[in-house]
């Protein structure tokens, strides 16, 4: 391995990271707000809104991100909506992730016995109290092992982004591989960076889940 | 108002042409799943072994393929192999070994959850009863795991067809990369057809993926 | 006497399986009234439909002249002067027991914190637990547990108390620290509906017992004493019948 095309290609991948991390979290973000917001609606049987929301979950769990990707960045201008490729990333990531999301959350907010919520009701509390106080509070802390592991798994999805033309770790690796065939080079910094980005994630992930598992409130 | 290219679709063999690149994902998909559920079943019962040795290397490889995106991978495999073992592995041999790589990690890891989820209590009652540790395993503890593991493999069959989507990008002409030739041969006749074209791909791994993922999930409910 | 809860011909069903059918019952202020019967008889479902957690098919529930029903807003105000108890305690596992007792009459009520802890205290110490109040549920014994459930129902001055098998879940030997602090609410003048089924309990608690069987109640008595040695309905015999061995 040549330590000087390292140095050379730094700057390249340094960029590359900034840009995966920046469309990465914007898209998690986004994912866990249409997670939350879908999960409340099949929380609470949301007439219509819950029919929309089960159909959205089986469409966007049943297809792969790439295509999901292509559709949106070039099938969709065709018909006048047309987005940045960033809003693209983002936007693809958000509703593939929200899908899945919204089925961590809502079996969260289901795994807190409904006899809770009773038990606020016979103190006077209205649904919406019941909700914020008892059940949400609970479900949160069940939900964040699988919430994590929807992280770790949307950063690992954002390795397709190259496809959309996206300069990122892959679109790097890939250009730098064709351009000047330093090809183990070009892979050891690839490996580097997404151990870069994912390590962090994993190990919290598994504190998180070991808490999770092992303790609950009051230790 | 140009069409929205559903029409090319019918024109000529594209659409066979099409579904012919949806069943080389779908078919890397299911040689790879069957090799891997093979290997996992014995990677998840290694799983559970006390050596600590074997404990470390799987945790080890568990963590990689949990980690890594399957791209990065397939990259490693397809561009870094002719470079460091000057090996010539073809773009399909190269998909295979990484979803092997995947699976085999990914269902192990679903054996070792079932094995382990199957209460102490379980084998004690089943002992009691007088009997013995071949008949234990076979009619209280086997049963048991394979309804929990037959929904979840089942699972790791779509997850696999999604992932497949990605061997475009080392190369292989599947139903992605169809579909790009069909579009830029129509460039001129119906400029819009990467609506219709793309809308019609995203159908279909709809249309592939999701009774398998409705199978697994009635299978889950049946059998909880 | 006024009568604080009211109930006329209730009727109600699960999927046109009757589970209580015109059921009429009144509880004065400061009354005593233990429900007892075979499982499934309805009794907890009965008590369910006092603070409208259950919807109920006809009749009335009555509760300090007030009409309970689920579907209206003022629900939640009648609920405020209903404390229940449940048979799994549920109190709140993210909360420690102060901040299980105070979150309704702070968040409910519009008390003010610093009061709603000095009396939480005071209630606290009255079962002998106020050394736990930054416990956790789950660091708690099961009657402990259940104990905290009773002061948090009391800390919003409830009109009529309402407990639903409170002792079935706890070990034998916790069964007696929460029937003492029950025993004591009810010297003290509280009015209570008590679903149980520990007979001597029922025996020493009672203003009136109230027999429910299949839905219905058969047999009610205010005569305490000559219900448990003699029932007048056969139906109420054969169930004391199995508290006792031969």
């Amino acid at each position: 391995m040549d330590v000087e095309v390292l140095k050379t290609y730094l700057p390249l991948y340094n960029e590359a990271i900034l840009l995966t991390i920046r469309i990465g979290w914007l898209g998690i973000l986004a994912a866990f707000a249409i997670g939350l917001l879908g999960a409340v609606i099949q929380y609470f049987r949301i007439p219509i809104l819950k029919r929309i929301t089960a159909v959205y979950i089986e469409v966007f769990r049943n297809t792969p991100l790439l295509v999901q990707l292509f559709f949106i960045y070039f099938a969709l201008p065709k018909i006048g909506l047309r987005i940045s490729a960033e809003a693209c990333g983002i936007l693809g990531l958000g509703l593939i992730g929200g899908a899945y999301m919204i089925e961590t959350v809502r079996s969260g907010l289901e795994s807190v016995d409904r006899i809770q919520s009773e038990s606020a009701l016979s103190l006077g509390m209205t649904r919406g109290q019941v909700f914020f106080y008892i059940i949400l509070p609970q479900a949160f802390s069940i939900s964040i092992p699988g919430v994590v592991a929807n992280v770790i798994f949307l950063l690992k999805e954002t390795s397709v982004f190259s496809t959309i033309s996206l300069m990122d770790l892959m679109f790097t690796a890939k250009d730098l591989i064709g351009m000047y065939a330093k090809t183990i080079e070009c892979l050891f910094l690839l490996v580097v960076y997404y151990l870069i980005m994912l390590l962090p994630v994993s190990i919290v992930g598994t504190i998180v889940e070991r808490r999770a598992r092992y303790a609950q409130f009051g230790d | 108002m140009h069409s929205l290219g559903i029409d090319v679709l019918f024109k000529g063999t594209n659409m066979i042409r099409l579904l012919k690149g949806l069943w080389v994902s779908v078919e890397i998909s299911l040689v790879s799943v069957v090799i891997s559920i093979v290997l996992g079943l014995v990677v998840g019962v290694l799983m559970t072994s006390q050596n600590r040795g074997i404990k470390a290397v799987l945790r080890l490889y568990l963590e990689t393929v949990r980690i890594m995106p399957q791209m990065v991978l397939l990259f490693i495999v397809y561009f870094g192999s002719t470079r460091v073992f000057g090996l010539n592995i073809s773009a399909e041999l190269s998909a295979l070994i990484v979803f092997v790589f995947w699976g085999t990690a990914e269902m192990g890891d679903l054996v070792r959850g079932s094995i382990k989820s199957i209460a102490r209590i379980q084998y004690e009652s089943a002992y009691a009863l007088g009997l013995n540790k071949f008949q234990v395993h076979y009619y209280i503890i086997f049963p048991q795991t394979l309804r929990r593991l037959i929904p979840l493999s089942i699972n790791l069959v779509t997850r696999m067809i999604k992932t497949t989507s990605l061997v475009m990008m080392i190369g292989i002409v599947e139903v992605l990369k169809v579909a790009q030739q069909i579009i830029e041969a129509n460039r001129r006749s119906s400029p819009n057809a990467a609506f219709g074209v793309f809308a019609v791909v995203f159908l279909l791994y709809f249309v592939v993926c999701w009774p398998v993922s409705r199978l697994a999930a009635s299978l889950e409910k049946r059998w909880a | 006497m006024s009568d604080l809860v009211r109930v006329k011909h209730l009727h109600k069903e699960f999927d046109n399986n009757v589970v209580l059918k015109d059921i009429n019952l009144s509880v004065k202020k400061g009354e005593v009234v233990v429900i007892i019967g075979p499982s499934g008889c309805g009794k907890s479902t009965f008590l369910r439909c006092l603070n409208g957690l259950e919807s109920i098919e006809s009749g009335a529930v009555v509760i300090d002249g007030l009409p309970v029903n689920p579907d209206k807003n003022d629900i939640y105000k009648i609920r405020q002067k209903i404390g229940m108890v449940f048979q799994s305690y549920e109190l709140f596992p993210h909360k420690t027991v102060l901040e299980n007792i105070i979150l309704s009459p702070v968040k409910v009520q519009k008390r003010y914190k610093d009061d709603a802890i000095r009396e939480a205290l005071v209630l606290l110490d009255k079962v002998g637990l106020v050394e736990k109040k930054d416990y956790y549920p789950r660091q708690l014994s099961g009657g402990q547990k259940q104990r905290v459930a009773i002061v948090r129902a009391l800390i919003m001055h409830p009109e009529v108390l309402l407990f639903d098998e409170v002792t079935a879940a706890l070990d034998p030997e916790m069964v007696h620290e929460v029937l003492q602090t029950m025993l004591d609410l009810a010297r003290s003048g509280s009015t209570m509906v008590i679903v149980t089924h520990e007979m001597a309990f029922a025996r020493a608690v009672a203003d009136r017992i109230v027999f429910f069987d299949q839905g219905e109640i058969v047999e009610e008595s205010e005569d305490v004493k000559s219900f448990f040695n003699a029932p007048t309905t056969e139906r109420a015999r054969k169930f004391l019948k199995t508290f006792a061995y031969e």
